[in-house]
């Protein structure tokens, strides 16, 4: 046991959990004013839910002895076996501030995927939905990358901090759900732009703060790989927020705030699986690349037009793909000895980290899509198209942001 | 009686209240409105969607006052209102044929 790490960890902890209310008000201010409320809602009840079910079973699938190396058994459900000595996951922190951790990862990620169904979807099957998905699809997946016995980490896939199991993973689901919910009401005809710019770039910049834990944290000690990952996460995040503005410009003209944020949370997306494993100036170049390539997915998917509300697709989707795989390229043997990419003379690691990114996109299409056919059909995703033009806010809560 | 309504640029509001005061007129009501003309409306950008708003903001002035006075009052407004690009607005004028002052109930002329 190490104070300096637990203390480290404690506060890293503390941090990522400040991420999903930054999520919530990043979410928030793009939505019409008459849905500001439900938006919030969808990602701050969401640190309400998995803290019950991480304690009741969700750590336990997720981390505990594994089981067909596909999900871990229930020998840790409530918490049982899991103490305030160092256990399997870290020989310096209390094994409960390891699962703590790993707490503040499992919320965000449901948190994420609201993105895509924003303005139109019932709060009860929001309930369900975020339940089921973080049983069915983040346990087993966590399990496969990070937990011991765990087929992708036994391949020796690499993600530092979650580009797999939390962006390519709510990325994949959110492409899923924005094609099942179909487009909100009017979508093309009447005017959905943001209604409050200021409050999402709050939360962009909540979320850049807050990701220090998250990545620097995942070294799990107070030592150089933190120091590594929290100097690549703030170069990337600078340089996507940097090329996103860039390009749009050069493309329609003018730089925007929202593309500075936006750009910034690419960045963020894109080093995340390298954080603890590339050099800074790798990672300028894998957040360089992630602010034009998912400022160019967004602009595809207006092109496509599926109605991924609030472009959880082309920002954690493209971003987190583009990041594992350039992760397989830049992993740099000099700064840490655990990884060793492509241009470091190791091909393989390329192939493994794209199985990863395939089987991951796969498992969470295919699962999420079968729990929103479930929903659909006992609960209803939808809400009615009255209550959809009036405002989720009213309609699913009662209140409304607004009383000026 | 009439009532001058303008519809102008809302940055030249205080211009145009300042030379209203200046000539002697004691009161207006103002509101926030939205509209286009010949100007038309503007493009906003969000995440690359490209949204042409139709409507852009402009403020309306009401001003009611003696039939003697209404090419004085329109002129000055006319004046500081002008920033000779197109979109500055426009002035309506129209008759009022009655005027109630609620507090003392005096009528018309008195109650302008």
């Amino acid at each position: 046991m190490n104070s300096g790490d637990t203390a480290f960890v404690l506060i890293a902890t503390a941090m990522v959990m400040l991420m999903t209310p930054g999520l919530a008000l990043f979410y928030g201010g793009l939505v019409r004013k008459k849905n500001v409320l439900a938006t919030t809602m969808q990602s701050f009840i969401t640190l309400g839910i998995i803290s019950v079910i991480w304690l009741v079973y969700g750590y336990s699938l997720a981390f505990g002895p594994d089981v067909g190396h596909f999900i871990g058994n229930l020998d840790y459900a409530w918490l049982k076996n899991v103490g305030l000595e160092p256990g399997p996951y870290s020989e310096t922190i209390p094994d409960l501030l390891f699962c703590a951790f790993q707490l503040m990862f499992a919320i965000i990620t449901p948190a994420l995927i609201t993105g895509a169904f924003a303005e139109r979807m019932k709060f009860p099957a929001f309930l369900a939905f975020t339940i089921l998905w973080s049983t069915c699809v983040y346990m087993p997946v966590c399990h496969w990358v990070w937990g011991k016995g765990g087929w992708l980490g036994a391949m020796g896939a690499l993600d530092f901090a979650g580009g797999t199991v939390i962006h390519i993973n709510s990325g994949a689901a959110a492409l899923v759900a924005a094609l099942v919910f179909g487009k909100r009401k009017g979508y093309g005809r009447d005017s959905m732009h943001p209604h409050n710019l200021p409050m999402t770039v709050l939360g962009a910049g909540l979320l850049w703060f807050g990701w220090f834990g998250f990545n620097a944290g995942s070294a799990l000690s107070a030592g150089p790989i933190a120091v590594l990952a929290l100097m690549t996460t703030q170069i990337a995040t600078g340089a996507g927020a940097l090329t996103w503005i860039i390009a749009e410009w050069k493309i329609q003209g003018k730089p925007t705030t929202l593309g500075a944020a936006s750009g910034a949370l690419a960045g963020l997306v894109a080093i995340t699986p390298g954080a603890g494993f590339v050099t800074p100036v790798s990672a300028l170049i894998m957040g360089a690349v992630a602010g034009v390539i998912c400022y160019l997915a967004v602009i595809a998917k207006s092109k496509i037009g599926y109605d991924d509300s609030l472009d959880v697709v082309g920002v954690h989707g493209v971003g987190g793909i583009w990041g594992a795989l350039a992760t397989g390229i830049f992993a740099s043997s000099a700064v840490n000895s655990a990884g060793k990419g492509l241009l470091d003379g190791n091909p393989h690691q390329l192939l493994v980290q794209a199985t990863g990114v395939g089987a991951t996109i796969v498992y969470s299409v295919i699962v999420t899509y079968i729990l929103l056919k479930i929903i659909d059909v006992t609960i209803g995703l939808r809400v009615s198209s009255d209550d959809e033009t009036q405002g989720l806010d009213l309609t699913q809560h009662s209140e409304v942001g607004y009383n000026l | 009686m009439k009532k001058i309504e303008a519809i102008i640029k809302p940055f030249k509001l205080d211009d145009v209240k300042d030379a209203l005061n200046g000539i002697g007129i004691k009161g207006m009501t103002i509101s926030e409105v939205k509209g286009y003309g010949r100007q038309k409306g503007h493009t906003e950008i969000y995440r690359g969607a490209e949204y042409v708003v139709d409507f852009i903001p402009k403020i309306k002035i009401e001003v009611v006052v003696g039939a003697d006075q209404v090419s004085q009052v329109v002129d000055t407004i006319r004046n500081a209102a002008n920033s000779g690009t197109i979109g500055d607005g426009k002035i309506f004028v129209m008759p009022v044929e009655r005027i109630v002052r609620v507090r003392t109930g005096e009528e018309d002329r008195n109650a302008i």
